[in-house]
């Protein structure tokens, strides 16, 4: 197909860009760090660059592509989807991959791997615009792959470390249980429908609902384990606190605004196949995702892990937003997350640079004066996470609850209000705990802000986190995705319109927020340690604990593991080894034992069994030798 | 009585039978070899037999070849237990075993 819109010329150069920056990188500059951090901040500045052109030449569906694959009744094209969707994901992936790699440059510096830290970010970037751009599920799928292998590359980028070793080979297997789903999830829906064209699909499905039939539940859910893989929601949601291991800028970008996001995308961009009942278990699956993660980040320690926990939680709500029937207000979430999350993890990259990769929040305070850039950036990010108006998570959230007034949904609007309330305490205890009160580690006396390299992407991110609430992204969204409130005003308008349009939302939202705020604060001024296990006691050493769940998994893989691998012990031994490795070689062995009982050198022995073969021969070729009768 | 073709068959497959039991049980090497003659002239005699009734010349010439071939076969074969003999100074068959190694 010949490209006849100029989406359709700069869509593949977005794409390819990066590729290009990681394969230059990787044959060619490897040994020269500077330029190769260049060569991968090029790339991707420019095709943000690129992706915002084709923002403001304004929307329209644009898609091209050419066939890949040929195979009996199978065409898969590779082929690139422009819409409003994906062109709001492409800004998202590249601009705050963009800020994410500019920051790596200071936080990086030194490290021996440089070159190779660019080149895979590089190749994350491709792999992510892949699975943002595709327009068949086949496409899809190999892109979410890749961005599962650059997932683990990053992740075990320390790959000296064993514990990043262990969580990058962690990440990588509990993603394959999800994908493993969502391949059949695919095949299903190409069984059932003949075609995996995203366009084609949402065509003959809106033609004809039931074109799934009785598998359209199950096509749906099989299609959300790879979201649940991806996107780490429970039970799958394991690896993301382990993925921490990997550099920080990296948690910022793949396993907080980019990466983990994609399960949700991929849900708004099928949103059209699933079934109600597959919504309702979606929804309760990221209502439980988020609740139980929220729950988990109150006695986490670390300051990445709380993070981790945090986004954990939000996937949750975004994931909970979708089941809920409004992809709208989980993409509005999503975009919004994706700014102050990735902000809010420089900002903690940016803290645990300063105390030389001191990650325990109790071994910090007083962080306030001495990182005040950090500390200020954090704080807005904490805002905007807690959904504090006229922050943008406030909008993004409010969207999620007013849409679960709307629906009916009461659970998941009390849900949603619970979790609200819960990341308010958290996300104080871990600013008032960090940066308030008195130092209470050694590393906290000779620190100082980090290089401006470092500053000025966190800056850069606030902005967004500040004013993303009332850039229209809803609406802007609501021709594409059901459930937005979908009505153009001007930005003063917009500030105001969750609270004109659902008062009663609103009001709870902010409620919970400074509920959670209070009893933070109350616990946690001042504290030199943490006050909740003294009063909790147990319920607190679970929540440290994460419920349990690597324990779990660990005796439940054990179990079946050995129960798998005593089967396979024996079948080997006695099956394989026993019956065919030795059995045929004992045969042999035995046979040949016989046959050299008859090569007794004597000559007369060999003339009997001459003679006797010839009897044998005559006997049994002669015709009448046999009886009478012939 | 008349003598058929059945008689010649019976005196040359009794013939031939004795010939094989020697070779097969007998221990001295050159008793050995006076049972494969006989089994040759059984042989022969069978086909002589057979030409005789059958009026057809083809068995005879099948036994002068049998006859020249068997001589040759003595003078070889005759040297070779001699010499033989004459290395091991022994003409029993169970002693010679180097087949086997």
């Amino acid at each position: 197909m010949q490209p006849t819109h100029i989406a359709e010329y700069l869509a593949p150069i977005i794409l390819f860009l990066p590729l290009a920056a990681a394969v230059v990188i990787a044959l060619f500059v490897r040994d020269d760090d500077e330029q190769s951090a260049q060569f991968s901040i090029g790339s991707v500045g420019l095709a943000f660059v690129a992706s915002v052109t084709l923002f403001l030449l304004g929307g329209g569906r644009h898609e091209i592509g050419a066939t890949w694959l040929d195979v009996g009744g199978l065409q898969v094209s590779f082929g690139l989807l422009i819409d409003d969707l994906s062109l709001l994901m492409l800004m998202i992936v590249t601009g705050v991959g963009l800020l994410v790699q500019i920051f790596s440059k200071g936080y990086m510096k030194g490290d021996p791997g440089y070159s190779r830290y660019f080149a895979f970010l590089s190749l994350f970037t491709f792999s992510m615009l892949g699975i943002v751009l595709a327009d068949n599920l086949v496409m899809m799928f190999v892109f979410w792959e890749l961005v599962g292998l650059s997932s683990y590359l990053l992740i075990s980028f320390w790959f000296h470390k064993p514990s990043a070793a262990d969580a990058g080979k962690k990440a990588f297997l509990t993603n394959r249980v999800g994908d493993f789903g969502f391949l059949f999830g695919i095949l299903l829906v190409w069984a059932a429908t003949g075609t995996l064209n995203i366009g084609e699909l949402a065509t003959k499905l809106a033609v004809d609902p039931h074109l799934l039939g009785a598998g359209a539940t199950c096509a749906g859910l099989l299609l959300f384990c790879g979201a649940i893989g991806k996107s780490a929601q429970f039970p799958l949601h394991v690896w993301l606190p382990d993925a921490m291991e990997g550099p920080t800028p990296v948690s910022a970008l793949i396993h907080a605004a980019t990466m983990v996001a994609a399960g949700v995308y991929m849900l708004c961009r099928l949103f059209f196949l699933l079934t109600p009942d597959a919504l309702e278990v979606i929804a309760v699956i990221g209502a439980v995702t988020s609740f139980l993660a929220a729950l988990m980040a109150f006695q986490q320690n670390d300051i990445k892990r709380i993070l981790a926990y945090s986004t954990l939680s939000q996937l949750g709500y975004m994931v909970m937003a979708v089941g809920i029937g409004s992809p709208n207000a989980a993409m509005y979430h999503l975009t919004t997350h994706a700014f102050f999350k990735a902000m809010l993890f420089l900002g903690a990259g940016s803290v645990i640079h300063a105390l030389h990769h001191e990650q325990d929040i109790w071994k910090m305070g007083g962080l306030k004066s001495r990182l005040p850039g950090t500390y200020r950036t954090f704080w807005i990010g904490t805002m905007a996470l807690c959904g504090v108006w006229p922050f943008a998570g406030f909008f993004s959230k409010d969207a999620i609850l007013s849409s679960a007034l709307g629906n009916g949904a009461y659970c998941a609007f009390l849900i949603g209000t619970l979790v609200a309330a819960m990341t308010a305490f958290y996300m104080t205890r871990l600013v008032l705990v960090a940066f308030g009160g008195v130092p209470r580690g050694d590393g906290v006396f000779g620190c100082h802000e980090s290089p401006s390299v470092m500053t000025r992407p966190l800056w850069l991110l606030a902005i967004p986190s500040v004013i993303a609430g009332f850039w229209g992204i809803d609406v802007y969204l609501a021709e594409t995705l059901p459930g937005g409130h979908g009505h153009a005003s001007t930005w003063y308008e917009a500030m105001f319109a969750p609270i004109n349009h659902s008062p009663l939302a609103a009001m709870f939202g902010l409620l919970a927020v400074a509920f959670g705020h209070a009893f933070a604060r109350r616990l946690y001024a001042n504290a030199v340690s943490d006050p909740l296990p003294l009063s909790a006691g147990l319920l607190a050493k679970i929540m440290r604990d994460r419920f349990y769940f690597d324990e779990i998994y660990a005796f439940l893989i054990r179990i079946s593991q050995g129960a798998l691998s005593t089967v396979a012990d024996w079948f080997d031994r006695w099956i394989i080894a026993g019956l065919f490795v030795r059995g045929v070689s004992g045969f042999t062995d035995l046979f040949g034992r016989a046959l050299r009982m008859l090569q007794t050198g004597n000559l007369q022995t060999y003339a009997f069994w001459l003679a006797a073969g010839i009897v044998v021969i005559l006997f049994l070729t002669l015709p009448g030798a046999k009886g009478a009768g012939h | 009585m008349n003598v058929g073709l059945e008689h010649f068959q019976i005196v040359s497959a009794v013939l031939f039978g004795i010939g094989l039991l020697g070779v097969l049980i007998r221990r001295n090497i050159f008793v050995i070899y006076m049972g494969l003659e006989m089994m040759l002239n059984a042989a022969n005699l069978s086909l002589v037999s057979f030409s005789r009734f059958n009026n057809d010349l083809d068995g005879q010439l099948m036994v002068f070849f049998v006859i020249t071939v068997a001589a040759a076969e003595v003078a070889v074969g005759l040297a070779l237990l001699v010499a033989l003999y004459r290395k091991r100074q022994s003409a029993h068959v169970e002693e010679l075993t180097t087949l086997k190694l």
